[in-house]
Protein backbone atom coordinates (compact mmCIF):
# COMPACT_ATOMS: atom_id res chain seq x y z
CA UNK A 1 0.00 0.00 0.00
CA UNK A 2 1.46 3.26 -0.80
CA UNK A 3 1.36 6.45 0.80
CA UNK A 4 -0.78 7.64 -1.47
CA UNK A 5 -3.22 5.15 -1.13
CA UNK A 6 -3.20 5.48 2.62
CA UNK A 7 -3.83 9.63 2.28
CA UNK A 8 -6.75 8.28 -0.09
CA UNK A 9 -8.36 6.37 2.26
CA UNK A 10 -7.91 8.39 5.62
CA UNK A 11 -9.78 11.43 3.61
CA UNK A 12 -12.93 8.75 3.10
CA UNK A 13 -12.65 7.55 6.37
CA UNK A 14 -13.06 10.92 7.92
CA UNK A 15 -15.48 12.33 5.47
CA UNK A 16 -17.83 9.51 5.57
CA UNK A 17 -17.73 9.88 9.31
CA UNK A 18 -18.36 13.19 10.02
CA UNK A 19 -21.45 12.94 7.13
CA UNK A 20 -22.88 9.28 8.81
CA UNK A 21 -22.03 11.24 12.65
CA UNK A 22 -24.20 14.71 11.45
CA UNK A 23 -26.90 13.01 10.48
CA UNK A 24 -27.43 10.30 13.12
CA UNK A 25 -27.12 14.25 14.81
CA UNK A 26 -29.49 15.76 12.85
CA UNK A 27 -32.30 13.39 13.29
CA UNK A 28 -32.22 13.29 16.85
CA UNK A 29 -31.86 16.73 16.96
CA UNK A 30 -35.42 17.32 15.05
CA UNK A 31 -36.65 14.33 17.06
CA UNK A 32 -35.34 16.22 20.49
CA UNK A 33 -37.02 19.69 19.13
CA UNK A 34 -40.25 18.51 18.56
CA UNK A 35 -40.21 16.87 22.02
CA UNK A 36 -38.89 19.35 23.81
CA UNK A 37 -38.42 22.55 21.87
CA UNK A 38 -41.01 24.76 24.17
CA UNK A 39 -39.84 23.20 27.75
CA UNK A 40 -37.40 26.29 29.73
CA UNK A 41 -33.83 25.50 29.37
CA UNK A 42 -30.97 24.58 32.14
CA UNK A 43 -27.45 25.72 30.86
CA UNK A 44 -26.96 28.28 33.68
CA UNK A 45 -26.20 25.71 35.99
CA UNK A 46 -23.92 22.58 35.84
CA UNK A 47 -25.28 19.71 37.04
CA UNK A 48 -23.65 17.59 34.69
CA UNK A 49 -25.63 14.86 32.30
CA UNK A 50 -27.36 11.92 33.73
CA UNK A 51 -25.29 8.97 34.12
CA UNK A 52 -26.71 6.65 30.97
CA UNK A 53 -25.34 9.48 28.65
CA UNK A 54 -21.54 9.31 30.16
CA UNK A 55 -20.67 6.22 28.42
CA UNK A 56 -20.81 4.30 25.25
CA UNK A 57 -22.79 1.84 27.15
CA UNK A 58 -25.14 3.28 28.75
CA UNK A 59 -26.08 5.64 25.08
CA UNK A 60 -26.51 2.23 23.60
CA UNK A 61 -28.40 -0.35 25.91
CA UNK A 62 -31.95 -0.16 26.90
CA UNK A 63 -33.83 0.09 23.32
CA UNK A 64 -37.35 0.69 25.08
CA UNK A 65 -36.02 3.65 26.37
CA UNK A 66 -34.21 4.63 23.50
CA UNK A 67 -35.25 8.83 23.20
CA UNK A 68 -33.86 11.98 21.70
CA UNK A 69 -31.13 12.51 23.78
CA UNK A 70 -29.90 9.41 23.54
CA UNK A 71 -29.43 9.51 19.53
CA UNK A 72 -28.20 12.38 19.48
CA UNK A 73 -25.35 11.60 21.80
CA UNK A 74 -24.74 8.15 19.85
CA UNK A 75 -24.41 10.59 16.99
CA UNK A 76 -21.93 12.60 18.77
CA UNK A 77 -20.10 9.33 20.17
CA UNK A 78 -19.63 8.69 16.65
CA UNK A 79 -18.23 12.01 15.63
CA UNK A 80 -15.52 11.33 18.42
CA UNK A 81 -14.72 7.52 16.88
CA UNK A 82 -14.27 9.16 14.10
CA UNK A 83 -10.42 10.00 14.45
CA UNK A 84 -10.10 7.16 16.62
CA UNK A 85 -10.83 5.00 13.49
CA UNK A 86 -8.79 6.94 11.55
CA UNK A 87 -5.66 6.10 14.02
CA UNK A 88 -6.63 2.28 14.41
CA UNK A 89 -6.65 2.45 10.62
CA UNK A 90 -3.25 3.76 10.26
CA UNK A 91 -1.92 1.28 12.50
CA UNK A 92 -2.83 -1.58 9.91
CA UNK A 93 -1.58 1.05 6.87
CA UNK A 94 1.98 0.63 8.46
CA UNK A 95 1.56 -2.84 9.56
CA UNK A 96 1.17 -3.64 5.95
CA UNK A 97 4.27 -1.17 4.77
CA UNK A 98 6.55 -3.02 7.57
CA UNK A 99 6.99 0.62 9.14
CA UNK A 100 7.55 -0.94 12.74
CA UNK A 101 8.49 2.48 14.41
CA UNK A 102 5.53 3.67 12.99
CA UNK A 103 3.26 0.81 14.03
CA UNK A 104 4.69 1.70 17.86
CA UNK A 105 4.36 5.00 17.42
CA UNK A 106 0.53 4.58 16.10
CA UNK A 107 0.11 2.25 18.66
CA UNK A 108 0.79 4.48 21.50
CA UNK A 109 -1.70 7.49 20.50
CA UNK A 110 -4.01 4.69 20.04
CA UNK A 111 -3.51 3.13 23.41
CA UNK A 112 -4.05 7.10 25.03
CA UNK A 113 -7.34 7.57 23.07
CA UNK A 114 -8.90 3.89 24.33
CA UNK A 115 -7.78 4.76 27.61
CA UNK A 116 -9.60 8.15 27.36
CA UNK A 117 -12.67 6.42 25.80
CA UNK A 118 -12.65 3.40 27.76
CA UNK A 119 -11.71 5.39 31.98
CA UNK A 120 -14.36 6.03 34.23
CA UNK A 121 -13.13 9.37 35.01
CA UNK B 1 -36.33 31.64 26.36
CA UNK B 2 -37.42 27.97 25.64
CA UNK B 3 -35.53 24.91 24.34
CA UNK B 4 -36.23 25.85 20.40
CA UNK B 5 -35.32 29.89 20.53
CA UNK B 6 -31.80 28.74 22.53
CA UNK B 7 -31.08 26.01 20.02
CA UNK B 8 -32.24 28.76 17.12
CA UNK B 9 -29.70 31.87 19.01
CA UNK B 10 -26.80 28.69 19.90
CA UNK B 11 -27.06 27.49 16.29
CA UNK B 12 -26.84 31.35 14.56
CA UNK B 13 -23.26 32.01 16.93
CA UNK B 14 -22.04 28.40 15.60
CA UNK B 15 -22.51 29.42 11.78
CA UNK B 16 -21.69 32.89 12.26
CA UNK B 17 -18.19 31.35 14.27
CA UNK B 18 -17.60 28.48 11.77
CA UNK B 19 -17.60 30.42 9.02
CA UNK B 20 -15.21 32.77 9.75
CA UNK B 21 -13.05 30.49 11.55
CA UNK B 22 -12.43 28.79 7.90
CA UNK B 23 -12.40 32.53 6.14
CA UNK B 24 -9.45 33.23 8.38
CA UNK B 25 -7.97 29.95 9.05
CA UNK B 26 -7.94 30.01 12.79
CA UNK B 27 -11.06 27.86 13.52
CA UNK B 28 -14.34 28.63 15.43
CA UNK B 29 -14.04 26.72 18.17
CA UNK B 30 -12.07 29.01 20.17
CA UNK B 31 -14.47 31.85 19.81
CA UNK B 32 -17.92 29.50 20.29
CA UNK B 33 -17.41 28.73 24.19
CA UNK B 34 -17.14 32.68 25.69
CA UNK B 35 -19.78 33.81 22.79
CA UNK B 36 -21.96 30.91 24.67
CA UNK B 37 -20.78 31.81 27.96
CA UNK B 38 -20.91 35.74 27.77
CA UNK B 39 -23.91 35.93 25.26
CA UNK B 40 -26.18 33.66 26.03
CA UNK B 41 -25.01 33.23 30.42
CA UNK B 42 -24.64 29.04 29.30
CA UNK B 43 -22.20 27.31 31.88
CA UNK B 44 -18.62 27.24 30.85
CA UNK B 45 -18.55 23.39 31.16
CA UNK B 46 -21.41 22.92 29.14
CA UNK B 47 -20.17 25.75 26.62
CA UNK B 48 -16.54 23.45 26.48
CA UNK B 49 -17.97 20.25 26.29
CA UNK B 50 -20.07 21.12 22.91
CA UNK B 51 -16.86 23.15 21.92
CA UNK B 52 -14.85 20.36 21.75
CA UNK B 53 -17.15 18.21 19.82
CA UNK B 54 -17.66 20.81 17.06
CA UNK B 55 -14.11 21.26 16.95
CA UNK B 56 -14.02 17.20 16.12
CA UNK B 57 -16.22 17.70 13.24
CA UNK B 58 -14.33 20.77 11.57
CA UNK B 59 -11.30 19.14 12.04
CA UNK B 60 -12.04 16.01 10.32
CA UNK B 61 -14.06 17.58 7.76
CA UNK B 62 -11.57 19.56 6.76
CA UNK B 63 -8.46 17.20 7.05
CA UNK B 64 -10.26 14.95 4.45
CA UNK B 65 -10.01 17.14 1.68
CA UNK B 66 -6.22 17.95 2.60
CA UNK B 67 -5.16 14.70 3.51
CA UNK B 68 -6.08 13.91 -0.14
CA UNK B 69 -4.25 17.07 -1.87
CA UNK B 70 -1.08 15.74 -0.40
CA UNK B 71 -0.20 18.74 1.87
CA UNK B 72 -0.70 17.35 5.84
CA UNK B 73 2.33 14.97 6.68
CA UNK B 74 0.78 11.85 8.43
CA UNK B 75 4.27 10.94 9.66
CA UNK B 76 4.75 14.33 11.97
CA UNK B 77 1.34 14.29 12.58
CA UNK B 78 1.19 10.71 14.35
CA UNK B 79 4.31 11.28 15.90
CA UNK B 80 3.38 15.05 17.59
CA UNK B 81 -0.51 13.42 18.44
CA UNK B 82 1.70 11.29 21.60
CA UNK B 83 2.18 14.35 22.78
CA UNK B 84 -0.83 16.53 21.71
CA UNK B 85 -3.18 13.39 23.19
CA UNK B 86 -1.22 12.95 26.23
CA UNK B 87 -1.04 16.70 26.95
CA UNK B 88 -5.16 16.63 26.25
CA UNK B 89 -5.58 13.68 28.53
CA UNK B 90 -3.66 15.90 31.60
CA UNK B 91 -5.60 18.98 30.39
CA UNK B 92 -8.91 17.13 30.51
CA UNK B 93 -8.23 15.65 33.78
CA UNK B 94 -6.82 18.91 34.77
CA UNK B 95 -10.00 20.86 33.88
CA UNK B 96 -12.22 19.51 36.38
CA UNK B 97 -9.92 20.44 39.37
CA UNK B 98 -9.15 24.21 38.19
CA UNK B 99 -12.01 26.65 39.38
CA UNK B 100 -13.75 28.00 36.64
CA UNK B 101 -12.23 31.82 36.87
CA UNK B 102 -8.81 30.39 36.36
CA UNK B 103 -9.86 28.54 33.25
CA UNK B 104 -11.52 31.82 32.25
CA UNK B 105 -8.51 33.72 32.71
CA UNK B 106 -6.66 31.35 31.04
CA UNK B 107 -9.07 31.38 28.14
CA UNK B 108 -8.67 34.96 27.94
CA UNK B 109 -4.96 34.61 27.39
CA UNK B 110 -4.95 31.64 25.11
CA UNK B 111 -7.60 34.16 23.11
CA UNK B 112 -5.62 37.17 22.96
CA UNK B 113 -2.91 35.02 21.83
CA UNK B 114 -4.87 34.04 18.87
CA UNK B 115 -5.69 37.42 17.90
CA UNK B 116 -2.02 38.49 17.84
CA UNK B 117 -1.30 35.74 15.49
CA UNK B 118 -5.01 36.52 12.97
CA UNK B 119 -3.21 39.83 12.89
CA UNK B 120 0.59 38.50 11.74
CA UNK B 121 -0.75 36.62 8.85
CA UNK B 122 1.25 33.86 6.71
CA UNK B 123 4.88 34.23 7.72
CA UNK B 124 7.56 34.72 4.94
CA UNK B 125 9.18 31.48 3.99
CA UNK B 126 12.99 31.15 5.49
CA UNK B 127 15.61 29.44 3.64
CA UNK B 128 15.70 25.57 4.18
CA UNK B 129 17.81 24.26 7.36
CA UNK B 130 19.56 21.36 7.91
CA UNK B 131 16.98 18.53 9.05
CA UNK B 132 18.15 17.47 12.93
CA UNK B 133 18.84 13.18 13.30
CA UNK B 134 16.23 12.86 14.62
CA UNK B 135 14.03 13.98 12.07
CA UNK B 136 15.97 11.65 9.43
CA UNK B 137 15.87 8.34 11.74
CA UNK B 138 11.71 9.20 12.02
CA UNK B 139 11.33 9.97 8.48
CA UNK B 140 9.33 13.34 9.08
CA UNK B 141 10.98 15.36 6.16
CA UNK B 142 8.53 15.52 3.03
CA UNK B 143 7.56 17.34 0.14
CA UNK B 144 4.35 18.72 -0.87
CA UNK B 145 2.68 19.86 -4.19
CA UNK B 146 3.19 23.39 -5.81
CA UNK B 147 2.49 24.72 -9.29
CA UNK B 148 6.42 23.91 -10.29
CA UNK B 149 5.81 20.58 -9.04
CA UNK B 150 6.65 18.82 -5.64
CA UNK B 151 8.80 20.82 -3.31
CA UNK B 152 10.58 18.49 -0.85
CA UNK B 153 11.36 20.28 3.17
CA UNK B 154 13.56 19.73 6.24
CA UNK B 155 12.12 19.43 9.67
CA UNK B 156 14.14 20.73 12.41
CA UNK B 157 13.81 21.37 15.97
CA UNK B 158 11.97 17.87 16.66
CA UNK B 159 12.67 17.94 20.59
CA UNK B 160 11.30 21.28 21.27
CA UNK B 161 8.05 20.57 18.70
CA UNK B 162 7.41 17.68 20.54
CA UNK B 163 7.03 19.68 24.04
CA UNK B 164 5.64 21.96 22.39
CA UNK B 165 2.54 19.92 20.90
CA UNK B 166 2.18 18.58 25.02
CA UNK B 167 1.82 22.27 25.84
CA UNK B 168 -0.86 22.50 22.87
CA UNK B 169 -2.79 19.08 23.70
CA UNK B 170 -2.82 20.34 27.48
CA UNK B 171 -4.55 23.68 26.64
CA UNK B 172 -6.93 21.76 24.08
CA UNK B 173 -8.29 19.25 27.39
CA UNK B 174 -8.33 22.52 29.82
CA UNK B 175 -10.26 24.65 27.82
CA UNK B 176 -12.52 22.07 25.01
CA UNK B 177 -10.68 24.12 22.21
CA UNK B 178 -8.69 23.07 19.64
CA UNK B 179 -5.33 25.00 20.00
CA UNK B 180 -4.72 25.26 16.29
CA UNK B 181 -2.66 28.53 16.68
CA UNK B 182 -0.51 26.76 19.29
CA UNK B 183 0.25 23.87 17.12
CA UNK B 184 0.80 26.18 13.73
CA UNK B 185 3.69 27.89 16.24
CA UNK B 186 5.13 24.44 17.20
CA UNK B 187 5.34 23.25 13.65
CA UNK B 188 6.12 26.32 11.71
CA UNK B 189 8.50 28.28 14.29
CA UNK B 190 10.10 25.89 16.17
CA UNK B 191 9.98 22.75 13.76
CA UNK B 192 11.09 25.07 9.99
CA UNK B 193 7.77 23.57 8.78
CA UNK B 194 6.36 25.20 5.45
CA UNK B 195 3.16 27.17 6.89
CA UNK B 196 0.95 24.94 4.48
CA UNK B 197 2.02 21.79 5.75
CA UNK B 198 1.90 23.44 9.11
CA UNK B 199 -1.69 24.40 8.70
CA UNK B 200 -2.95 21.15 7.27
CA UNK B 201 -1.41 18.87 9.85
CA UNK B 202 -2.36 20.60 12.38
CA UNK B 203 -5.90 20.58 11.24
CA UNK B 204 -5.20 16.98 10.74
CA UNK B 205 -3.99 16.62 14.74
CA UNK B 206 -7.17 18.97 16.02
CA UNK B 207 -9.52 15.76 15.33
CA UNK B 208 -7.12 13.47 17.47
CA UNK B 209 -6.13 15.82 20.22
CA UNK B 210 -9.80 16.79 20.89
CA UNK B 211 -11.39 13.06 20.63
CA UNK B 212 -8.49 12.09 23.45
CA UNK B 213 -9.87 14.89 25.68
CA UNK B 214 -13.54 14.18 24.43
CA UNK B 215 -13.54 10.45 25.99
CA UNK B 216 -12.48 12.19 29.59
CA UNK B 217 -15.67 15.01 29.10
CA UNK B 218 -18.22 12.76 28.14
CA UNK B 219 -17.37 10.80 31.21
CA UNK B 220 -17.55 13.70 33.18
CA UNK B 221 -21.54 14.56 32.04
CA UNK B 222 -19.82 17.80 30.24
CA UNK B 223 -21.30 17.06 26.67
CA UNK B 224 -24.48 17.75 27.25
CA UNK B 225 -26.78 16.18 23.44
CA UNK B 226 -29.08 19.27 23.29
CA UNK B 227 -26.63 21.82 23.90
CA UNK B 228 -24.07 20.58 21.97
CA UNK B 229 -26.80 19.31 18.69
CA UNK B 230 -27.01 23.03 17.53
CA UNK B 231 -22.87 23.38 17.86
CA UNK B 232 -21.90 20.91 15.94
CA UNK B 233 -24.39 21.26 12.77
CA UNK B 234 -24.01 25.42 12.71
CA UNK B 235 -20.08 25.03 12.64
CA UNK B 236 -19.61 22.31 10.65
CA UNK B 237 -22.19 24.59 8.42
CA UNK B 238 -20.67 27.52 8.84
CA UNK B 239 -17.73 26.08 7.79
CA UNK B 240 -18.70 24.73 4.70
CA UNK B 241 -20.03 27.76 3.83
CA UNK B 242 -17.03 29.84 4.53
CA UNK B 243 -14.80 27.43 2.20
CA UNK B 244 -17.03 28.08 -0.68
CA UNK B 245 -16.61 32.33 -0.14
CA UNK B 246 -13.10 31.73 0.53
CA UNK B 247 -12.05 32.26 -2.99
CA UNK B 248 -13.37 35.92 -3.42
CA UNK B 249 -13.48 37.11 -0.22
CA UNK B 250 -11.73 40.08 1.20
CA UNK B 251 -9.19 37.72 3.87
CA UNK B 252 -6.76 40.76 5.02
CA UNK B 253 -9.78 42.55 6.32
CA UNK B 254 -11.55 39.62 7.52
CA UNK B 255 -9.01 38.83 10.17
CA UNK B 256 -8.21 42.34 11.22
CA UNK B 257 -12.18 41.98 11.99
CA UNK B 258 -11.96 38.38 13.96
CA UNK B 259 -8.76 39.60 15.73
CA UNK B 260 -10.65 42.59 16.90
CA UNK B 261 -13.82 40.19 17.78
CA UNK B 262 -11.64 37.22 19.24
CA UNK B 263 -9.60 40.28 21.23
CA UNK B 264 -12.82 41.65 22.83
CA UNK B 265 -14.40 38.09 23.69
CA UNK B 266 -10.82 38.01 25.46
CA UNK B 267 -10.47 40.98 28.13
CA UNK B 268 -15.04 40.53 28.30
CA UNK B 269 -13.90 36.78 29.43
CA UNK B 270 -10.88 38.04 31.76
CA UNK B 271 -13.02 40.72 32.97
CA UNK B 272 -15.90 38.34 33.65
CA UNK B 273 -13.24 35.09 35.41
CA UNK B 274 -12.18 38.90 37.54
CA UNK B 275 -15.12 39.80 38.86
CA UNK B 276 -16.44 36.16 39.41
CA UNK B 277 -19.24 35.81 36.99
CA UNK B 278 -18.24 32.52 35.41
Amino acid sequence: MTDQQVDEIIGALLRYGVLLSASVVGAGGVWYLLQYGFAPPGYHVFRGEPEYLRHLGGIVSGIPGFHCRRMIQLGIVLLIATPVARVAFSVAAFTLQRDRTYVVITLIVLAVLLFSLGGRA
Amino acid sequence: MNVLELTALVGLVSVAAGCLGALTGLGGGVVITPAMVLLLGIDLHYAMGAALVSVIATSSGAASAYVREGFSNIRIGMFLEIATTIGAVCGAFAAAKISPSILGILFGVVLLHSAWITTRGRPAPRPGEHADSLAARLRLNGSFPTPEGPRSYNVSHVKTGFSLMFVAGAVSGLLGIGSGALKVVAMDRAMRIPFKVSTTTSNFMIGVTAAASAGIYLNRGYIDPGLTMPVVLGVLGGSMLGARLLPGAPTTTLRRVFALVVGALAVEMIYSAVTGKL
